[in-house]
């Protein structure tokens, strides 16, 4: 097991090695950089000369963009990356690992929350349409789950910010906090309800889009629990319709669930970039996504590797929680 | 005569079927199937046979610009506090000409949107654009997969080591970050024009796409290289190429024309997200991302809350085409597989 986990991890430190290095060829290859855009107004009117923006570069270590320069800049992040520093954010004004440890748990309670509800609705609908395959009820599960996989965030989000939020009033269209009301010192209650009232509709649009997926992975897994053998000696031996699904085929079906859970782990953490970006929440996705949009390299290559990092971990306890959930799986 | 009687006898007991009759037939068994069939059949009529009938009958395409002058009223509230004490309110009414963002109209089925372009004839066009794309990128990552995935699989050892590691990469890159990276590079090099840049970053999408289906196929070759019928093929003395593309890949078929089927709505969705994001086809051009993107509340409310014929149905338009897939590919995937119970 020890030997098992070391040589995965060994195998993850030389992909994440590989997911850097292209990642950092790619964010080089940006040529509006963000020294280039700050820059921009005052070379125009003058008070900044071609050599000082260079000069600029080189403090920053991008100015040279030829195939050596990227390496020799790439080494020389990866060593400060080595001692735990990744560098300093141009954007946001801050060390990168401090500004995503800032932003990051907006994301994750978003994400936290709707995969939490999203796993309550989802499990008893696929087992349900799982026992009553190919019925009325099957169908009609079946085509919504598949809908709410089908839409696009951004539309689903337009669309309710229409409805609930422009036609009905009864939600604030975008951010996180109200801008008209002033709270007194130690008002827990009401900033925290306030906020809670602002991620409702980001919430919904999060659910909606995620249920489906769940929903066709536990029904998929019970339809196969359902044909096994020991299932028909369970009703062989004249167990109740509500024991043998609840009972029997349930706990079986709880094992790829639950090691589809650790794969979330990108998606807890890492925010979602649209999502956020539509309705404004100041959270990592949307702090990425304008980061990115306006060539902030550190922090570029700081939330990429951040977010390769946990997808390369959640692949890991994935693999491991198989071993822990069901006794037959033996590793390699 | 009598030999001939017999023959009839047994083809009228048991009717032979081929195997890929037995799929469709499963197939259309469906209902969802059959339903996403004509879902997929409405949306390609109205991409690809749509402009053609729209360019024969009214001469126009995607960018021509109709003014439609439209006289709309505007008001405005005031309130002043007066001399004597007592607070007046009063409002000022003025009247302005508006040559866009038509309404709906016998003419224009849809109205016309913020540049006075009719929108049901540029949700043909981004469709069209939307469809060939996302086949494009399925082919090649199909091709590229099964190409790395049937090496590693067959070889093994130390081939499949290096393969599956570089596939391990780009499993592991985020996709969506990476895309808005490449896509603003590809913009910015002035050598590609504009309408190019898609393509760039389809091919793209492709690299990072391809990692999947490898895994996919590799998976079931290291199944297949064990049976018995492979034994054969290897008795037989058949080259290695012969093997892999003739007597493996064949039976890796039905599942990677249901990955490929499913995956198609998946790249239909990126590139929607990427033109929403504005790094899809440029303007003049139309593509349905971009179309919703006008209702991006940060770009102002007007159009979320009173225009819905300028964004909703481009968001349908995109449900019905991922969804027409995603039924398609699930028949699919019942039809192949030789346990299903019906």
């Amino acid at each position: 097991m020890v030997k098992y986990v070391l040589k995965r991890l060994g195998l993850a430190v030389i992909i994440l090695l590989g997911v850097s290095i292209l990642i950092y060829m790619l964010a080089m290859l940006m040529p509006a950089d963000y020294i280039d855009r700050q820059t921009a107004a005052a070379l125009q009117n003058g008070s900044m000369t071609q050599e000082d923006v260079q000069h600029l570069k080189e403090l920053y270590g991008l100015a040279d963009k030829s195939f050596t320069g990227i390496i020799k800049s790439y080494a020389s992040w990866l060593g400060n990356v080595a001692k735990g520093d990744f560098g300093f954010s141009f954007l946001y004004g801050a060390p990168v690992t401090e500004v995503i440890g800032q932003y990051m748990w907006i994301s994750f309670i978003l994400a936290f929350l709707s995969y939490f509800l999203e796993i309550i609705i989802a499990i008893p609908l696929g087992i349900k349409s799982a026992v009553k395959q190919y019925g009325v009820y099957d169908y009609s599960v079946t085509v919504l789950a598949m809908m709410g996989i089908s839409l696009p965030s951004f539309f689903l989000s337009a669309l309710m910010m229409n409805v609930f939020s422009i036609k009905l009033g009864w939600f604030p269209l975008q951010g996180l906090t109200s801008a008209t009301i002033i709270f007194e010192e130690g008002d827990w209650l009401g900033i925290f309800l306030d906020k809670a009232w602002h991620l409702v509709l980001p919430l919904t649009v999060c659910i909606l889009l995620g249920v489906g997926g769940t929903m066709r992975y536990t029904r998929t897994n019970m339809l196969e629990v359902l044909n096994s053998d020991y299932i028909r000696t369970a009703r062989a031996k004249g167990l109740s319709e509500h024991t043998v699904v609840y009972k029997h085929a349930f706990r079986n079906t709880l094992i790829p669930i639950v090691t589809t859970v650790a794969g979330m782990i990108p998606g807890l953490f890492g925010g979602m970039m649209i999502l956020e970006s539509v309705f404004s929440i100041p959270g990592i996705g949307m702090m990425a996504y304008r980061a990115t949009t306006q060539g902030d390299i550190p922090f570029i290559m700081g939330y990429n590797m951040f977010l390769s990092v946990l997808s390369v971990l959640g692949i890991l306890i994935s693999d491991l929680l198989y071993v822990v959930v069901d006794p037959r799986v033996k590793l390699k | 005569m009598a030999e001939n009687e017999k023959k009839q006898a047994a083809t009228e007991t048991y009717r032979v079927i081929s195997p890929s009759r037995m799929v469709a037939k499963r197939f259309f068994r469906s209902k969802l199937s059959i339903v996403g069939l004509c879902m997929l059949l409405f949306v390609f009529l109205f991409s690809f046979v749509g402009p053609i009938i729209v360019k024969y009958t009214w001469g126009y395409g995607q960018t021509e610009v109709f003014y439609i002058p439209r006289v709309s009223t505007m008001y405005s509230v005031q309130s002043f506090d007066a001399p004597d004490g007592n607070t007046y309110e009063f409002y000022d009414e003025s009247l302005s000409t508006v040559n866009f963002k038509a309404p709906p109209s016998a003419e224009h089925w849809l109205g016309t949107d913020t540049s006075g372009m009719d929108i049901f004839v540029r949700l043909m066009y981004g469709g069209r654009i939307s469809l060939l794309l996302s086949f494009l990128v399925i082919v090649m990552e199909t091709l590229l997969g099964v190409f790395f995935g049937g090496l590693a699989g067959y070889f093994g050892k130390w081939v499949d080591q290096i393969i599956m590691r570089v596939v391990d990469v780009f499993y592991c890159l985020p996709g969506l970050p990476i895309l808005l990276i490449l896509s603003a590079t590809i913009s910015s090099i002035e050598s590609i024009p504009a309408e190019h840049r898609i393509y760039y970053v389809m091919a793209f999408l492709t690299l990072i796409g391809w990692a999947g289906t490898a895994r996919l196929v590799r998976g079931q070759i290291l199944m297949l290289r064990e049976q018995e019928y492979m034994m054969a093929a290897e008795a037989t003395g058949l080259p290695a190429w012969r093997k892999i593309f003739k007597h493996l890949i064949p039976n890796v078929m039905p599942q990677l024309i249901v990955s490929m089927t499913l995956g198609l709505g998946g790249i239909i969705l990126y590139e929607s997200t990427l033109s929403y994001l504005g790094l899809g086809v440029p303007f003049p051009n139309a593509a349905w991302g971009s179309m919703i993107a006008l209702a991006d509340p940060s770009k102002g409310q007007e159009i979320l809350a009173n225009y819905p014929n300028m964004w909703v149905p481009a968001g349908i338009l995109i449900i019905i085409a991922v969804l027409g897939f995603n039924f398609v590919g699930d028949g699919l995937r019942d039809a192949f597989d030789p346990k299903a119970r019906k």
